[in-house]
């Protein structure tokens, strides 16, 4: 064990733990780009005038995203030594009010939400346990709430709990001790035999071994590999992957530098969509940090492994989160796809093996190390160990970003979790994976979400869309919007996606339109059958889900259109005669 | 040596080889547009559609669809090429290639040939296309010619070959490599009063006059290669009748 990293980790221990707990007031606001959003900027500077105003001793600073991010702005008070009062929907009077309020020593109990009285992260074995704050006796804890209570956040540990530009406060969470770790007495066999044993599958939505794609990185021979962290997440409602980023950018970090030390990497490239410029900040300075204490560069921990992460931007199309699209699009070309096999761990970037992982993937491995494989194997479901991470959207009452082992019943995810339909109206369906997913009707919801069932059922896990649709939806409409985002993506290298996408977009077009006909709904089976099985890529391989699933679960919607004119949910406007 | 059982019957083949070949060498036959041999595979016509599963693995209800040309054989595979399921897939997408380029007779050959009439899709863009967008010129150009004066633009059905924002293009060497790969003829390439007109790609290229007839024949950005041909200097842009008579001549000493 180096002498000197040993020091750098235990200096910043100290610290991080000082800022997270410190013997002053502590405020903090959410500022991930949903809390910006909702105006988390303007809270921020009011709170920062009002303590000057008030001379008031406080630490104000910013931390990423809870996940309740329709209760945006929060803010969270911690009085020293107590445990934090999250308030929610914090607008500029009510801030500035706070402010008041902690001059005059005490806490408003209006619009407080929740108590956060334990700690837990799942690199520490026992939770931080802090007194109630007096007077709040009758607000809920958040492990009260079914909205958390139910969740297992080990990939969104830190999200809303540290300030994500301090490299200290993600150490004093257990961070890179996992790295540490391994670079001080694992060989990068054992490395890989402990992801492999931990059951984890890759989160960006293929579901592929992890351990098995990096072992044959490790084994193709060549002088140089690669690493890659896919961070173009482009399903539309879909943004774990950048809160990620934005929240815990250290969690990434460090999973790579174990993935370099495993596979024999010495370069990695972050790929992160255009349309994130927060994300590429706040990795952009934590890169900086990791390398500023010889966690990232030469010789990490002190030891002979080098290994350095750049960062490149995408440039607007969905089809770069497909593999063998992004590593053309590093390498200077358009973002086409290339048949597989090869595979990318064998053959990828520059024809080097190279292995690419979705950011909750990486943001998983450090703990895998910390923990162990068999703890994490013990998570989730067989076949399906672990958690994974959705963004919840739509016609749900509690929408956000939930991390839930894999396993638990899709009802208990949309009800209890997501707390049921809105406006009195009962949830229809939910469309899971992205615009690429199948919709699920709401007798399937005591299906187990785990990869095999969800694909049976005529979706797919994806990279962890959730988009929840009540009455007020019609069916056709939702498919026909779904492929119209598919069609327009396609790069249109090959005929079954390009031509295939164009003619059922038509097809659903008419349909909605009310001139559709008796042999339309043969003829979309047809195609969507054929184009899954034929395209070149992922993208064509499953574009047809949301057309395929809807004529399976709701057949009669669309035999409304066509033989009654008339649209069951009362959104499309069918004008026959046009 | 990985075997193959194709439609049942047992072959052997060279690992990593392409499976296009080997069915080719097996005797079956596969409609291809994209593929020529010399140049990297690309996948995209999705013609040569075959069924592969991994021998000893049960045979699935739908098996994996891939195209033959773009898939390297590492394992012994079971090769299905004429199952009912991928015969029709291979016949719908020559009906939307069809339908994409209704007037095509080397479309409408294919499509006497699969049974199929006429495409039950109707035809979006121009109805006298007939690129397929195989990506045979592109690929010809820069990696057989090395000039790399066209490339693909646009997304989706917008997707065309051209050269850089569709102008005269600054690379292009007039050899006329694209016209020659393409399948369907839908390049035009046209020699008219000392200029060869690449009207695919809005691209005139001057040609010089063979020294023997005088008629235009060397397209002019081709004259870099006069450098570097040593020994070829002195037949150096005659045409071909020319070229025969001055090396005879040359050789009988006339």
């Amino acid at each position: 064990m180096s002498g000197r990293k040993a020091a750098v980790i235990d200096t910043l221990l100290e610290t991080g733990l000082s800022c997270l707990y410190p013997d002053k007031i502590k405020i903090t606001v959410g500022m991930a780009t949903c809390g910006l959003a909702a105006g988390a900027g303007a809270v921020h500077a009011a709170i920062a005038q009002r303590l000057k105003q008030r001379s008031l001793e406080a630490v104000l600073t910013k931390t990423g995203c809870l996940g309740c991010c329709q209760q945006e702005p929060l803010v969270d008070v911690r009085l020293p030594g107590a445990g934090r009062v999250v308030y929610t929907h914090m607008t500029r009077p009510r801030a500035r009010a706070l402010v008041d309020e902690l001059a005059r020593g005490a806490l408003p109990t209006g619009g407080a939400w929740t108590a956060i009285d334990e700690e837990d992260t799942p690199l520490e074995r026992q939770a931080r346990r802090f007194p109630r704050v007096f007077g709040f006796e009758k607000i809920p804890a958040h492990t009260e709430i079914p909205f958390f209570a139910r969740q297992r956040r080990i990939v969104l540990r830190n999200c809303g709990l540290i300030d994500p530009t301090r490299i200290e406060e993600y150490v004093a969470r257990g961070g890179y001790r996992a790295l540490e770790q391994v670079l001080s007495a694992w060989s990068p066999e054992q490395v890989i035999a402990a992801v492999s044993a931990s059951g984890l599958r890759g989160r960006g939505g293929g579901g592929f071994p992890t351990g098995m794609k990096w072992q044959v990185a490790r084994q193709t021979p060549a002088g140089q590999k690669y690493l890659i962290c896919n961070g173009d997440e482009g399903d539309p409602g879909a943004y774990m992957d950048r809160t990620i980023l934005e929240s815990d950018p250290h969690s990434v970090v460090e999973g790579m530098v174990i993935g370099a030390y495993a596979v024999g990497a010495s370069q990695g490239y972050a790929y992160v969509r255009d349309e994130y410029p927060l994300a590429v900040e706040r990795l952009a300075t934590a890169i900086i940090q990791a390398e500023q204490h010889g966690l990232l560069g030469k010789a990490i921990c002190g030891s002979g492994f080098d290994f350095k992460i750049n960062i490149v931007r995408g440039a607007g199309a969905f089809v770069c989160g497909e593999e063998t699209a992004l590593i053309a699009s590093l390498e200077g070309g358009a973002g086409e796809p290339r048949p597989k096999p090869p595979y990318p761990a064998e053959v990828g970037l520059w024809g080097q093996p190279t292995v690419i992982n979705n950011v909750k993937t990486w943001a998983t491995i450090p703990v895998i190390l910390d923990r162990g494989a068999a703890w994490y194997a013990g998570l989730g479901a067989p076949k399906n160990a672990g958690t994974v991470v959705f963004s919840l959207v739509g016609q749900v009452a509690n929408t956000g970003l939930v991390e839930i082992p894999l396993g638990m019943r899709l009802g208990e995810l949309l009800n209890e979790i997501g707390g049921g339909g809105i406006d009195g109206r009962a949830i229809k369906a939910v469309q899971t994976g992205g615009p690429s997913g199948g919709c699920l009707p709401a007798e399937l919801f005591d299906l187990p979400i785990r990869y095999e069932d969800l694909k049976e059922a005529g979706s797919i896990m994806g990279s962890g869309g959730m988009v929840v649709l009540d009455e007020s939806a019609c069916m056709v409409d939702v498919a026909r919007y779904f492929l119209d985002f598919t069609a327009a993506e396609s790069c249109g290298k090959c005929t079954a996606c390009r031509e295939g996408n164009q003619h059922m977009r038509q097809i659903l077009t008419r349909i909605v339109q009310g001139r559709g006909e008796p042999g339309d709904l043969a003829l979309l089976e047809e195609i969507g059958a054929a184009v899954k099985a034929s395209s070149l890529c992922g993208l064509g391989q499953t574009s047809p889900n949301p057309v395929l699933s809807t004529l399976r679960y709701f057949r009669s919607e669309y035999e409304a259109h066509i033989l009654e004119k008339r649209c069951p949910a009362g959104v499309c406007r069918l004008v026959p005669e046009v | 040596m990985p075997e193959l059982v194709i439609n049942g019957i047992p072959y052997h083949a060279a690992p990593q080889a392409n499976l296009l070949e080997a069915i080719r060498r097996a005797g079956v036959d596969l409609p291809t547009l994209c593929y020529l041999e010399g140049l990297p595979p690309y996948g995209a016509c999705r013609l040569c559609l075959v069924e592969v599963t991994p021998s000893g693995s049960p045979a699935p209800a739908e098996p994996a669809v891939v195209a033959a040309c773009a898939y390297p054989v590492r394992a012994d595979l079971r090769v299905e090429t004429h199952s009912v399921r991928v015969v029709a897939i291979r016949k719908l997408m020559l009906e939307f290639l069809l339908a994409r380029c209704p007037t095509s007779r080397v479309l409408q050959d294919l499509a006497r040939a699969a049974g199929l009439d006429s495409p039950r899709f109707a035809t979006d863009g121009q109805a006298d296309e007939l690129c397929i967008l195989c990506g045979l010129c592109v690929r010809v150009c820069q990696t057989a010619i090395g000039a790399a004066a066209i490339g693909f633009a646009g997304r989706g059905s917008d997707r065309r070959v051209a050269a850089p924002f569709s102008l005269q293009s600054e690379a292009c060497i007039g050899c006329g490599a694209c016209a020659a790969v393409c399948p369907t003829g839908a390049i035009t390439i046209e020699d008219v009063d000392g200029q060869r007109y690449l009207r695919t790609w809005n691209t005139v290229v001057p040609l010089k006059p063979c020294p023997g007839c005088g008629q235009p024949y060397t397209p002019e950005p081709l004259s870099f290669l006069r450098e570097l041909g040593a020994g070829i200097d002195h037949l150096w842009g005659f045409c071909p009748a020319c070229r025969r008579k001055h090396a005879a001549a040359l050789f009988t000493g006339k």
